[in-house]
């Protein structure tokens, strides 16, 4: 793809500055920020059942970017993923009740506790790598679940833990409607460290790991603290996705966090692209869509009579879950780069029209 | 030349896989400023030997030394720090990345922008840093001629370009001392001679140090200043190129035993 671009005619760039920019042209940088503005609006004209999407979106985003930057730009496996995302959960709640720390900061602090522990779990990793690192991760997966469950001074044992709502000077965001925009605050402001990081020294850094660990190590990256910084900031984007998850339930059970949430995570950055941030974004959004619109798919098949039968109705909840599993294969086979390779494609498409390339 | 302290020292170095002894007490020395080429049959160690400057081996004994420090145990990682840089026999490019960020892996030790700071980009000045040292990877680039590549993937590029792009990822580093394994294997003769300009350029007006293994002995014998002989991981020469050329034991190792038994002649006629 020597010299390939999409950038319009005309449109040169003359300093390395305006090289590096995120936004390939002004045009795409100003329809991102409309992109923002009008998913701040959805609150004002969409129903809560959207708005309620929506937090689940930026909550799973948060985490699932956390789980690429270890997978998919670093080269490690991970099925622990869910633990750290509960962890996050718990540890903000458990920051927040017994210190008094408003919860808005005890989430990024939540992340910080989060990166320690994905780091220790990590360890294996200076050692040891692919189907070998996946088991080891399994296992940070099973000890936190039963840590979890056991641990009552932290997480309240097999009662729970209650979160308290967030506080944003002194006003408490109870509803769906305040805390929107709290998740929308935190997406944007992850995604944009996160794109960050991987422009600069420390993301090129794990690329190469992933790449060629044996040449990355000849230009100076020093293996070990890399992939034990990748499980880090993993962990981070899980513990900060984790408690906003639970800050807005307002209450963390050790149930829901099990390694079928791990293998949804996988399926989310798997199905958006491997290695690409934007991917990330909409391999979420296909994953919490997909239920949703194959439930209002069952609901607009019971008109016809045949569809009521109970052999049906018993059958849907099982194609409902069989779905997933089957998007995660087809876009294997059909697109193993993900949704993001494809929206290139498409854009391509457009833009060459009525040519090939 | 030789009243310098010499920039690279390899003192006795033997290299033992199990029973395979892969070097056995090589010795030499290669001076600040100097194009050294080391040749050999397959096998004879000249990777082995490579492998044991940038620390990928530990010398089993022996050791390294690099500008008088003793490097022998060192990791490969801090050795990039200390200025040694070199590319592979078979092309270790980060695939999926573009070149011009192969080759900003290539500033990895010289950046000083990390997790914390780079993240936030505009606030922390990884920016500002960030864009000097595209600077200097853009002359990196212009000097190698691959201008035109610099934002496609590498691993979509031809033999001959990956080859180049490699060698602008080791130039990038900086380094004193480079070492270049095979740089010139797989080429046609334009894109030889294209890469015996820039080795000869590397050593002539960046001023760094080349130690390199090529098989393509047209090209070892124009450009280099001194050429050492492995053999069955033993040196077995050293010396100017055409010593080396003319000495009985490299034609023994590359040509075979010149004997007087008349069979050979018999199976040829």
């Amino acid at each position: 793809m020597a010299g390939f671009s999409l950038r319009p005619c005309g449109d040169f760039r003359t300093t390395y500055r305006q090289d590096t920019r995120i936004f390939d042209t002004t045009y795409i940088r100003n329809a991102a920020m409309l992109g923002i503005f009008a998913v701040a609006m959805i609150p004002f004209v969409l129903d809560g059942y959207y708005v309620n999407l929506f937090i689940q979106i930026s909550y799973f985003a948060i985490a699932a970017l956390g789980l690429n930057i270890l997978v998919g730009f670093t080269g490690q496996i991970s099925l622990g993923h869910a633990a750290f995302f509960g962890f996050g959960a718990f540890a903000s709640a458990w920051i927040n009740n017994t210190t008094g720390i408003p919860v808005l900061l005890s989430i990024p602090l939540a992340g910080l506790m989060t990166a320690a522990v994905g780091m220790l779990f990590g360890l294996p990793a200076a050692r040891i790598k692919g189907l070998y690192l996946a088991i080891a991760t399994l296992a940070a997966q099973f000890i936190l679940e039963d840590f979890f469950a056991r641990a009552n001074w932290f997480t309240g044992g097999s009662n729970g833990a209650a979160a308290n709502p967030v506080n944003v000077f002194g006003y408490e965001v109870y509803d769906d409607f305040s805390f929107f925009y709290v998740c929308l605050f935190f997406l944007v402001v992850m995604y944009l460290l996160g794109t960050n990081l991987m422009r600069t020294r420390d993301g090129r850094a794990f690329v190469a790991v992933r790449d060629h660990y044996l040449s990355a190590e000849i230009m100076g990256i020093n293996l070990t603290k890399y992939r034990l910084m990748s499980f880090a900031i993993s962990s981070f984007y899980a513990g900060i996705g984790g408690a906003l998850y639970g800050h807005y339930l307002g209450f963390v059970s050790a149930e829901g966090f099990t390694i079928l949430l791990s293998i949804q995570f996988l399926g989310m950055i798997i199905i958006g692209g491997l290695g690409s941030v934007k991917g990330t974004l909409m391999g979420t959004v296909f994953m919490v869509l997909l239920p949703e619109v194959m439930e209002s798919g069952v609901s607009a098949l019971s008109i016809f009579e045949w569809a009521n039968s109970t052999a049906v109705t018993d059958g849907l909840a099982y194609i409902k879950e069989m779905a997933i599993g089957l998007a995660i294969i087809l876009f294997l086979i059909f697109e193993p780069d993900g949704l993001a390779h494809r929206w290139q494609q498409i854009r391509a498409y457009w833009k060459l029209y009525p040519f090939s390339y | 030349m030789s009243s310098q302290s010499p920039i690279l020292q390899i003192n006795d170095v033997s290299l033992v896989f199990g029973g395979v002894r892969a070097l056995s007490d090589v010795s030499f020395s290669v001076q600040p400023g100097e194009l050294f080429s080391i040749i050999g049959p397959n096998g004879a160690g000249k990777t082995s030997m490579l492998n044991c400057v940038s620390g990928r081996y530990t010398p089993t004994t022996g050791s390294v030394s690099f500008n008088g420090q003793d490097v022998t145990g060192l990791k490969p990682n801090d050795r990039a720090e200390l200025g040694i840089g070199r590319t592979f026999q078979n092309l270790a490019l980060f695939g999926h990345m573009t070149v011009l960020d192969n080759i900003m892996v290539g500033r990895h030790h010289l950046l000083k922008n990390n997790f914390l700071n780079g993240p936030l980009y505009w606030l922390g000045g990884a920016q500002k840093e960030e864009l000097e040292h595209r600077r200097f990877c853009e002359d990196v680039i212009d000097f190698l001629e691959i201008s035109h590549i610099r934002k496609a993937t590498a691993g979509t590029l031809s033999y001959g370009l990956r080859k180049r792009v490699e060698l602008a990822r080791a130039v990038a580093l900086r380094p004193d001392l480079i070492l270049l394994d095979e740089p010139m294997a797989g080429m046609n003769l334009e894109e030889k001679e294209d890469m015996a300009r820039f080795i000869i350029d590397l050593n002539e007006e960046w001023g760094m140090t080349v130690v390199m293994i090529e098989h393509d002995m047209g090209v070892v014998m124009d450009i280099s200043n001194r050429v050492m002989v492995l053999d069955f991981g033993r040196k077995i020469a050293e010396g100017l190129p055409d010593e080396v050329m003319a000495n009985k034991h490299v034609k023994k190792a590359y040509l075979g035993e010149e004997d007087d038994d008349n069979d050979d002649d018999e199976q040829v006629a």
